[in-house]
């Protein structure tokens, strides 16, 4: 059983004796800076993937949950009537906090990314909006449906639903598809640092047999394999991490209510999340590369 | 090496009984026997050849006591202890008693010669006195090859490079196969004199040679008795050598 601290004291404790016992390699030491760099990198993005998706579907479910919308088309003459007799009814139904009717500038706003900003509304049958917005536990959507149907026959009720679910669970799947992936990264950086471990571990075999023949212990001769692929694996996943988050802050910035792609990226201390990567993928590296070298050497007399 | 000596008999009597010892030892390897009815005990301090044509199974005799090959029936004993109920970090810790020569001397080959005569010491977190290891490399005649690289030496300047690995750690048993294969004659001699030297210290010593010549010279220093395999049965030789 090893302790954290005596993972830690040969981390950070160079043994000279035990660190010269493996041949320097060229190639092989960049492709695993480079392998775990990239890894790295791919997993600050899969964590600001599932952080956005988070997000998002925590904003679409809270914003369209807690509000909903009453439509009324009717004629030119017979609309602010009809408007009147909604918020009649409006004011009289539990459950909710308030309610308004749209200004022509903010039905303008909502159209204006389909026919641009001046929009003549007064000579289009444009449906007035009544935005409602819940309090309490809400209100029986059902019981509004039927009062509205009697009151002012012009007016439909769009609670959302139709919309909330499905991109609720979007959100949602994205955010799942965003961790798996993390995961998935985590496990290809374990076996690409194992790939890697154990085609050091064979190309070394000749040394690991004389080492054992004077009496070297496996784990002596293990910590100086296990501390080199921990230290590359490191360093480079925490370039890849730095890498990574200079591409997410140099990506456009967004507004809250803006789409997924440019919501992409990191808030608060949320830009501190992905520096866990690097501890944890040097954790994968000395796990992998210890369970290699001890199972390269148990082959071994 | 005076110094690297009196440290080698301050730790001779920490021996038990039997440094090694053999019972009903045999050994199969792809369905052959190359060793079998191996009954034997060394007793601290002596001084042992061991003669036997090519492929008789000399190097598989040394391996099996150095636990680097498992007996397949009977049991190896090595200092009082059964190698086979021994694990794999009690083995490697039995390993610094035994200094282990090969006729195939292996090397890390990316470090120096000092370097590697002293790596028994540092797997062990020691260093070297630098005045013994100087002494130890004259005495093999590397001196002029400390700081050369294993594959820049010839087959005898390896075997003397394995010789004083194996002696640096000053090990309770020696065990030499073919010590003197790539040497001449007066290389020869000064290595048989420092291995009568450690016996006399105390050691255990056990060679795997054909040199008859070394071990006739041998018997005129110490009280060497000669162990011959033939057939895949252990038998001691006679006066005839």
């Amino acid at each position: 059983m090893i302790s954290l601290g005596s993972v830690l004291r040969d981390l950070t404790r160079p043994d000279p004796g035990a660190e010269r016992l493996v041949p320097p390699t060229g190639t092989g030491a960049w492709l695993t800076i480079f392998s775990a760099g990239v890894m790295a990198f791919l997993a600050v993005f899969a964590l600001a993937l599932s952080l956005a998706a988070g997000r998002l579907a925590d904003r679409w479910s809270d914003a369209l949950a807690r509000t909903s919308t009453i439509r009324i088309s009717a004629e030119a003459a017979q609309v602010q009537a009809q408007v009147d007799a909604v918020m009649a009814v409006l004011q009289s139904t539990p459950g909710i906090a308030d309610a308004r009717p749209l200004s022509d500038e903010e039905e303008r706003a909502l159209l204006a990314p389909w026919f641009g900003a001046d929009l003549p509304l007064d000579t289009l049958p444009i449906p007035k909006l009544v935005e409602i917005t819940e309090g309490g536990d809400g209100y029986d959507p059902e019981g509004l449906r039927q009062r509205l149907a009697a009151e002012a026959p012009g007016a439909t009720l769009d609670d959302h639903a139709r919309w909330r679910q499905p991109l609720a669970a979007a959100a949602s799947r994205l955010r799942l598809l965003g961790w798996g992936s993390l995961i998935l990264i985590l496990a290809t950086t374990g076996a690409v640092i194992t790939l890697a471990a154990n085609a050091s571990l064979a190309a070394n075999a000749p040394v690991l047999r004389v080492l054992r023949q004077i009496g070297a212990q496996d784990g002596y001769i293990a910590r100086a394999f296990v501390r080199r692929f921990t230290l590359r694996t490191l360093g480079g996943s925490a370039t890849g991490v730095l890498v990574a988050l200079v591409a997410i802050w140099l990506t456009p910035s967004a507004q809250a209510a803006e789409g997924f792609l440019t919501g992409l990226g990191f808030t608060g201390a949320g830009w501190l999340l992905p520096w866990l990567l690097p501890p944890l993928c040097g954790a994968v590296a000395f796990a992998a590369t210890r369970a290699a070298a001890f199972r390269k050497l148990a082959e071994m007399p | 090496m005076t110094g690297m000596l009196s440290k080698a008999g301050a730790v001779a009597s920490q021996q038990g009984n039997r440094v090694i010892a053999f019972d009903n030892v045999a050994y199969s390897y792809g369905g052959a026997e190359l060793l079998s009815g191996v009954t034997l005990a060394l007793q601290p301090g002596s001084f042992h050849f061991l003669t036997g044509p090519s492929g008789a199974g000399k190097s598989t005799f040394l391996k099996l006591c150095h636990g680097e090959l498992l007996a397949t029936q009977g049991t190896v004993t090595l200092f009082d202890r059964d190698i086979r109920g021994v694990n794999r970090d009690g083995l490697a810790r039995m390993r610094r008693r035994v200094g282990m020569v090969e006729q195939d001397c292996r090397f890390l080959d990316h470090l120096p010669v000092a370097t590697n005569v002293t790596l028994p010491l540092s797997v062990t977190g020691r260093e070297a006195d630098p005045q013994d290891l100087s002494d130890l490399l004259h005495w093999v005649g590397l001196t002029r090859h400390a700081g050369a690289l294993p594959p820049q030496l010839s087959g005898g300047e390896r075997q003397r490079a394995a010789l004083a690995r194996a002696i640096i750690m000053s090990p309770d048993l020696l065990l030499a196969d073919e010590p003197t294969g790539n040497l001449d004659w007066d290389m020869s001699l000064r290595l048989l004199t420092l291995l009568v030297e450690l016996n006399r210290m105390g050691k255990t010593i056990l060679i795997a040679t054909h040199d008859l010549h070394l071990i006739r010279a041998a018997k005129t220093q110490v009280n060497a008795r000669v162990l011959r395999i033939r057939a895949g049965r252990l038998e001691l030789a006679g006066a005839d050598l």
